[in-house]
């Protein structure tokens, strides 16, 4: 037994002697990634962290943060309903955007890849501008403004749809639903160009192989050898549209107001930023935040096991 | 350029053969004999498919629709920032202007100059942001990249992990702690506040490690046996051949730090970015909403140019963006 013990030991030894020389060898690539590594270890891996343990406090930033156990998860779940509105808005929208918005990222990323050369950069350049022109969205609170100048009413008076002005953006039946095609109208973000990118480098001879091979038209072609060569790029497209879907807030502060009309705009974000900047509640905001962290990962992590089985 | 002639990604190449195999599958298995007849004929005809005449002009027409939902409320900015006031509230609303006026710009540069503070120091601001968080961003990323895609050495797997987990959430998440960070680094109140975290941003570190997958190792490996360091095969080797992917990291920090309004982080006006003074031009109310679309004009006009100059290149390397 010692004997063994005691090989197990030094096998356990060398192999670290073996890491600290490779650690060693390697000492200028680890210089060249300290900078980065630095910034992104302070600032994104060590607050995921941080965030998780003052969940557990009271904190307001004055005083020392008081341990208070998991009162804050529970006041969220069973005290706070705006919470729970919050949660209900917040997969409302993911559930409508998330999906509608790849589908439609992909779908037109398939169809202008087949546009000549000139039109195909005007198309990328229009579809791809909204989520690139800063705060342009400001102008959808122009189109839905409450009074009869607003461009929304304005065309169904003139259509003799109503009589008089809605006020849309304080009206809880209209907000999600504006919310969301205001957010459709942002959606073509990176995951649309990555899969203009993925499309642009997918084999053309396969097409040909495929046509002869008894493809019989372009949505098998679509199907059986374009999804299969583009997979990467899907999976990168749904990390990026989960985690915009998901995270929907600025958009609704913006249009809806922070809080909105019977938080009828009320996200999971809107929550976390309404105690962490306006109520200074710091504890009971990171545990919002450890929740939010909690569903992101967690619909990220489902969506890649569902989508790496696609086509295998 | 190298970079464009460059093998296909491997996992692309993976998938091709499995590809092959199971095109060749379906040769033997799923074709009978008046398929063969169908095929010769559509070999003889032409060579690539199409679908029916009738769903290309349906899916186009939806293309161009959503085009133009994508579209109008853009080019509705633009117009508006060159209607006079009155035009602006006609009733019915009309896209483009009757009489074309600059009054739109004239007025924000008067409503921002009569500020205490002169236009140009937010001006300055923003171009130092920008320009700071952006090159820094190029470099440090780049930096850290260029290991973590053609070498393996300890902990190279932990740290690619966690990238991807990274862009697995919001920076909502860490909005609280970085707060408190900044804090007590003595960063709030200073330009720093916004720069050295968005140098930190993972996309781009994502997306320039996965473009510089594509560079051929026998390039670098060649480069070493002439004696070059890393860092000189870095500065003179790799970062000529992944100039596509800076450009596309430079256009995904500059949409974010162009429109930094300096949030809870800078307080002292004079430190403020372009876009807070912008901002209350806006929230001056009715009365300044054709000032209020000039400003939208301003703001969107310099993200979308650099987009336009580097479209191709940022396409390019989103084309590496593939997670396997």
């Amino acid at each position: 037994m010692e004997a063994t013990n005691q090989s197990v030991n030094s096998a356990r030894k060398n192999k670290r002697a073996l890491i600290w020389k490779q650690v060693k060898a390697n000492r200028t690539l680890y210089s060249m990634m300290a900078p980065y590594l630095v910034i992104f270890f302070v600032f994104t891996v060590i607050p995921v962290f941080v965030s998780f343990l003052l969940s557990f406090t009271s904190y307001d930033m004055l005083q020392r943060p008081r341990f208070v156990g998991l009162d804050n998860y529970l006041t969220l779940f069973l005290n706070d309903e705006v919470f729970i509105t919050a949660i209900r808005n917040t997969f409302i929208l993911a559930l409508f955007t998330g999906p509608i918005s790849y589908l439609l990222a992909f779908f037109f990323a398939w169809l202008i890849n087949e546009l000549p050369r000139r039109l195909r950069w005007v198309m990328t350049l229009i579809f791809y501008a909204p989520s690139i022109s800063g705060n342009a969205y400001l102008l959808w609170s122009l189109i839905f403004s409450g009074d009869m100048y607003g461009y929304a009413n304005a065309i169904l008076i003139n259509l003799g749809f109503i009589n008089e002005p809605i006020i849309w953006l304080q009206n809880t039946k209209y907000i999600l639903p504006i919310l969301i095609i205001v957010q459709l109208w942002l959606s073509l973000g990176v995951s649309f160009l990555a899969f203009i990118g993925g499309l642009q480098n997918t084999n053309k001879e396969l097409n040909e192989a495929g046509a002869i091979d008894g493809i019989q038209n372009r949505w098998q072609e679509l199907w059986y050898i374009t999804l299969p060569q583009m997979k990467p790029q899907l999976l990168f497209g749904a990390v990026m549209q989960i985690t915009t879907s998901l995270g929907i807030a600025s958009v609704s502060i913006a249009l809806a107001g922070l809080p909105s009309v019977e938080y009828a705009g009320h996200t999971i974000v809107t929550h976390l930023i309404d105690y962490g900047s306006n109520k200074m509640e710091l504890g009971y905001a990171s545990s919002i935040a450890t929740i939010l962290f909690f569903i992101m990962i967690g619909a990220n992590l489902l969506v890649q096991k569902i989508l790496r089985r696609v086509g295998s | 350029m190298a970079a464009k002639e460059s093998p296909i990604l491997s996992a692309t190449k993976s998938n091709l053969e499995s590809i092959q195999r199971e095109a060749q599958s379906l040769k033997i298995d799923d074709l009978n004999f008046i398929a063969r007849q169908k095929l010769r004929r559509k070999i003889k005809r032409k060579k690539r498919l199409s679908r029916s005449v009738g769903g290309d002009i349906a899916l186009f027409t939806v293309l161009f629709a959503f085009g133009l939902f994508s579209a109008y409320p853009l080019i509705f900015t633009i117009c508006n920032a060159f209607k006079p006031l009155d035009e602006i509230f006609i009733f019915p609303p009309k896209l483009f202007p009757k009489s074309f006026t600059f009054d739109n710009f004239v007025d924000l540069f008067n409503l921002i100059g009569n500020s205490r503070i002169p236009v140009s120091r937010f001006l300055f601001n923003t171009v130092f942001i920008t320009l700071a968080g952006t090159v820094g961003h190029v470099i440090i990323a780049s930096l850290c990249a260029y290991p973590l895609a053609k070498h393996r050495f300890p902990g190279r797997r932990l740290i690619s992990a966690l990238i991807i987990y990274s862009l697995m959430f919001s920076s909502h998440v860490t909005g609280i702690p970085n707060y408190m960070i900044i804090s007590w680094l003595g960063l709030i109140d200073t330009p720093f506040a916004i720069i050295i975290p968005a140098i930190g941003y993972t996309l781009g570190l994502f997306l320039m490690k996965q473009f510089m997958e594509t560079i051929p190792t026998e390039l670098l490996e060649a480069a070493k046996i002439d004696g070059a360091g890393e860092y000189k095969i870095f500065w003179k080797i790799v970062m000529p051949l992944v100039k596509p992917a800076w450009l596309t990291l430079i256009i995904l920090l500059f949409q974010s730090l162009w429109g930094a309004d300096g949030g809870s982080y800078i307080f002292t006006d004079s430190l403020k970015p372009l876009s807070f003074a912008l901002s209350q031009v806006v929230a001056g109310g009715v009365a300044r909403t054709g000032a209020a679309s000039a400003v939208s004009v301003v703001m969107l006009i310099v993200p979308i140019t650099v987009f336009m100059i580097s479209q191709s290149r940022i396409i390019d390397t989103m084309a590496h963006s593939g997670l396997k």
